[in-house]
């Protein structure tokens, strides 16, 4: 075994103490029936040769590629100092921090982490972290229902694919969702249905707990969430905001506009896309649901001495003090990579986080530019942030070969959002502050090549 | 209040002055967000802290000292299988090709990521007996949802709806019945027999034409193997109800017991006990879920698939409608996936095994070393962890358990997990998982036996430790009665725009 201590003499020391002679006789209580065949496992592999192996592996991925893709999870300068401080093994080798008098790293970590999201969402409570921004978005819908004690949530089409069918998995528990639609053409096309919203609202018999809505929405566009607000609040029900948080260094947040639960997606705050995960699942809310929130909170009080200190607090909401009555069953959660986004948040500073939306929106608007150029205009004409999707004839098979000239050319939308035929011809593409003028040249020179030879029938 | 500890540390906000920071990003053209309409736009600033690098780093490293981490120390917090953390897996998840690579990334440019995926399903599927793994479930919990779930469309799909209970031992982790609470079903409690294991009998009187799942911990909480589990099982399966077992004592008993082959229906891994992927101060984690025959239609969507021609695919979104679905977005946890792989590489077959023995002979010498001291409820062989009582000492000197786990502070341990399982009085759970010397489990088994024997001779000692850690015991009811769950501060600074 690579990490063991044990020697030969250690594990006879120990067997004679016990006053065995094998270690097999200390599983002489499983039933002889139920005794495991041979692992069929390759042998071990010594550390040289297991590196060079993952070195191999991780090779056969290209990570070499101009992208423009975002669709929830973006590429961004993460300052090395992040990284490095993670590294240090008092931060990631120790566990939950239920025993405080030697947690109190992390648990100050946690406070300010939930200080730092508040000031971004502005709102007061933050959780310690869930899983993911779609976990967290189920979440939220559970809470609206908890809270309200009704059973039926409306969630735009305009939030992530992936975030609305997780909380479609969550409420196969016996819980009602419906979509709301997106405005098929005109100014508004691909955002929420306003009107949609208010009859789904208007149902009396059904009261609505939540209605659930993305800013930027799924195709990149700015929603009217303080309209969406004001409706969901006139019914009865409760507001959820899906947010990208670096957005919100330039965009209105969810307290402004009367939000009563944001969630969102912490992965742009410093922490690599490996492939889906481990991100960070954001779930805030308002003081009045602070009994509701489900995931550990940190609360700062005093010692015996009356020096500060920080403690994990109103744990009577929790899965191991509560059991079937808990808010949530979660216990492992995201932890580290709230410690990466604080000390993202904390190293880039109020105006660095400033100048990644803004010089992210200013790249956009040049992609913008120079794909209209090459032949593919928006297909929405609403404002947008960093993202937005543009028309390309025959976009699955431009999207492919754009891969054979070095670019990854966003997201085929007709792969994410199958049912949706306005969308057949988009992609789905992104820019921040990574993106460089060459590689906006490269995707717009590339692309009006293919869209030369699609027209010309060279293909 | 005060921060008069001498290695205590200010906030962030405490630590922030206008003006530092920056050089980071380059400032934006002007105008660039002219364009964004005004009432979509942030009126005022987010009070962010403001610091240079140095004080930022001092921070973190600083804060970092006054954690207790498996790095810094023996931890054997039963139930969590505290192991070390290899680095080889820390160096593995950052290569580049693995940490830069998008999760929508096309197949044919996740090919590697794709075939470790691949890899690791199967040997999860080899290790468990069981026939099929997703990898998606972020989490234990997670994947009790996920299994839970799947037994919840199984039984639909046989038009089999008034299955609305499950049976959860009393001795099971809080998540089992809060899992079920979560998926719309009953939880009913099934208190343990005298000898720590399953109540057999109190499980068949349970289960009915209503049950939909037992959820089982093998080895239990307790630590102790189900010697009645195929009896269980038998039981379960002729009522019409599934068995989902809760994987966490995993490290127990590979090579020795698959939960597939004797019959479990469902289960979950703990990657980030069994396979060493690290913990994090609380997350993340990842929790792969095994299933036998009955449940692969219901597996979350997209599972990893291989194609005809040995490439790897994910599939589709809606290619397999008997789905439950997805739990969270993409396919998982990736990059703790990939720590898991190589832990599970680096041993092979004969090294895996050699855990599990290890695991169980390490816990057993401790168990033995310390029953001079304390009480030791179950009288048998434990597993890869064994409850401790001090029922008797808080007898003799009013010294609580809470009180020798604070003790043991003092003496560079972090406690083991106190009052779990629920149903033992004073309880301790000690895990020393197979990566700790001898040595190590002699000085921790002689500083408790020290312990026990100082509660008798000056329990004062004992009841106000800590001693030397950087703080002494919290108020926590002030801290749950008037809570304080972020830092206020008032903006002082202007915001100067660079457009």
């Amino acid at each position: 075994m690579p990490y063991g201590p044990h020697t030969a003499s250690d594990r006879e020391r120990m067997l004679a103490a016990l006053g065995l002679t094998s270690v097999d006789e200390l599983f002489d209580d499983i039933p002889s029936a139920m005794r495991a065949s041979p692992l069929d496992l390759p042998p071990p592999q010594p550390e040289l040769e297991l590196a060079a192996r993952l070195d191999a592996l991780s090779r056969r991925n290209r990570t070499d590629l101009a992208s423009f893709l975002g669709a929830g999870v973006y590429r961004h300068w993460s300052p090395p100092a992040v990284d490095q401080l993670l590294l240090r093994g008092e931060w990631y080798t120790a566990y939950t921090p239920y025993q405080p008098e030697v947690s109190q790293g992390t648990l100050q970590s946690i406070y300010e982490y939930e200080s730092l999201l508040a000031e971004l969402v502005d709102l007061d409570v933050v959780s310690a972290s869930h899983y993911d921004g779609a976990a967290a978005t189920a979440e939220a819908a559970l809470m609206t229902c908890r809270a309200t004690r009704r059973e039926r949530v409306l969630i735009s089409r305009g939030v992530h694919p992936h975030y609305r069918g997780t909380v479609a998995t969550y409420f196969e528990g016996g819980l009602e969702l419906q979509e709301i639609p997106l405005v098929a053409d005109g100014d508004a096309a691909g955002t929420t249905d306003l009107a949609a919203l208010e009859r789904l609202l208007a149902d009396r018999d059904r009261p609505v707990a939540g209605v659930i809505a993305a800013q930027p929405d799924f195709l990149g566009l700015l929603e009217p969430m303080p309209r969406i607000a004001e409706l969901a609040h006139a019914a009865g029900a409760l507001f959820v905001a899906v947010v990208e948080p670096v957005s919100l260094a330039v965009l209105a947040p969810p307290g402004a506009y009367g939000a009563d639960i944001a969630a969102g997606e912490g992965q742009p705050l410093g922490i690599a896309p490996q492939y889906g995960g481990p991100y960070l699942g954001i779930l805030a809310s308002t003081d009045a649901l602070v009994r509701q929130i489900p995931g550990r909170l940190v609360g700062m009080t005093t010692d015996l001495d009356g020096q500060r200190a920080f403690v994990m607090t109103m744990r009577a909401r929790e899965q191991d003090i509560r059991r079937d009555k808990a808010a949530s069953n979660i216990c492992t959660n995201q932890a580290l990579l709230a410690l990466a986004a604080s000390i993202y948040l904390a190293t880039i500073g109020p105006h660095g986080l400033r100048d990644v939306a803004a010089l992210g929106a200013s790249r956009a608007a040049d992609l913008e530019r120079a794909l209209a150029a090459a032949g593919a205009p928006r297909l929405h004409p609403g404002p947008y942030l960093n993202e937005f999707a543009v028309r390309v004839p025959d976009a699955p098979a431009v999207h492919a070969r754009l891969l054979d000239r070095g670019v990854l050319a966003g997201l085929v939308l007709a792969d994410a959002e199958p049912a949706d035929l306005s969308l057949r011809d988009g992609l789905l593409v992104c820019a921040t502050e990574v993106t460089t003028a060459a590689e906006i040249d490269r995707f717009a020179a590339a692309l009006a090549t293919e869209l030369a030879s699609v027209g010309s029938g060279a293909r | 209040m005060s921060v008069t500890g001498p290695r205590l540390q200010p906030t962030l906000f405490e630590r922030s002055r206008p003006g530092r920071g920056g050089g980071k990003i380059p400032h934006p053209p002007a105008g660039a967000l002219d364009r964004i309409p005004a009432d979509a736009r942030r009126t005022s600033p987010p009070a962010l802290p403001e610091m240079n690098e140095p004080d930022v780093v001092r921070h973190y490293v600083n804060l970092s000292q006054l954690n207790f981490a498996v790095d810094t120390g023996f931890y054997p917090l039963g139930s969590c299988t505290m192991k070390f953390n290899p680095k080889l897996n820390e160096w593995a998840a950052r290569l580049p090709g693995f940490a830069n690579l998008h999760p929508l990334a096309p197949d044919a440019i996740a090919q590697g990521t794709l075939q470790l995926l691949f890899e690791l399903e199967e040997a999860l599927a080899a290790i468990s007996g069981m026939r099929a793994v997703t990898l998606q479930p972020a989490a234990g919990a997670q994947g009790e949802l996920t299994g839970i779930l799947m037994i919840r469309a199984y039984h639909r799909d046989r038009g089999d709806t008034a299955r609305t209970d499950i049976l959860v031992p009393d001795s099971s982790h809080g998540t089992n019945p809060a899992t079920a609470s979560m998926a719309g079903f009953r939880t009913i409690t099934i208190p343990s027999a005298p000898d720590g294991g399953v109540d057999v009998e109190a499980f068949k009187a349970a289960l009915g034409p209503q049950t939909a799942a037992v959820m089982i911990t093998n080895p239990s909480t307790l630590g102790l193997f189900e010697a009645r589990i195929g009896e269980l099982l038998d039981a379960v399966h002729a009522a019409g109800a599934l068995a989902y077992m809760d994987g966490a004592n995993l490290n127990a008993i590979m090579g020795r017991f698959k939960p597939g082959e004797a019959g479990f229906d469902v289960m979950h891994f703990n990657v980030h006990k069994t396979f060493s992927t690290p913990h994090g101060g609380g997350g993340p984690g990842a929790g792969p879920v095994g299933v036998g025959e009955a449940l692969i239609p219901y597996l979350p969507s997209p599972r990893v698939l291989q194609v005809e021609d040995g490439s790897f695919r994910l599939e589709r979104d809606g290619e397999r409608p008997s789905s439950i679905g997805r739990l969270r977005s993409f396919v998982g946890n990736t990059g703790v996936l990939v720590r898991a792989y190589a832990y599970i590489r680096a041993h092979g077959a004969s090294g895996l095994c050699e855990v599990s023995d290890d695991a169980v002979l390490a816990a057993n010498y401790l168990r033995q070393r310390l029953s001079e001291a304390y009480d030791i409820p179950y009288d048998r062989h434990c597993k890869h962890e064994f409850v401790a009582s001090a029922a008797t000492i808080k007898r003799e000197t009013g010294v609580r358990t809470l009180d020798i786990a604070k003790r043991l502070i003092d003496f560079g341990y972090h406690p083991p997990t106190i009052y779990f399982p629920l149903i033992v009085e004073e309880g301790m759970l000690i895990e020393p998982t197979e990566t700790e010397s001898i040595e190590t489990l002699d000085a921790f088994a002689d500083t408790l036996i020290a312990i026990a024997a100082e509660a008798h001779t000056d329990p004062e000692m004992v009841t106000s430790a800590p001693h030397t850690a950087p703080v002494r015991r919290l108020d926590e009811a002030t801290a749950a009665r008037q809570p304080n769950l972020r830092w206020r501060s008032v903006p002082t600074f202007e915001m100067p725009c660079p457009d």
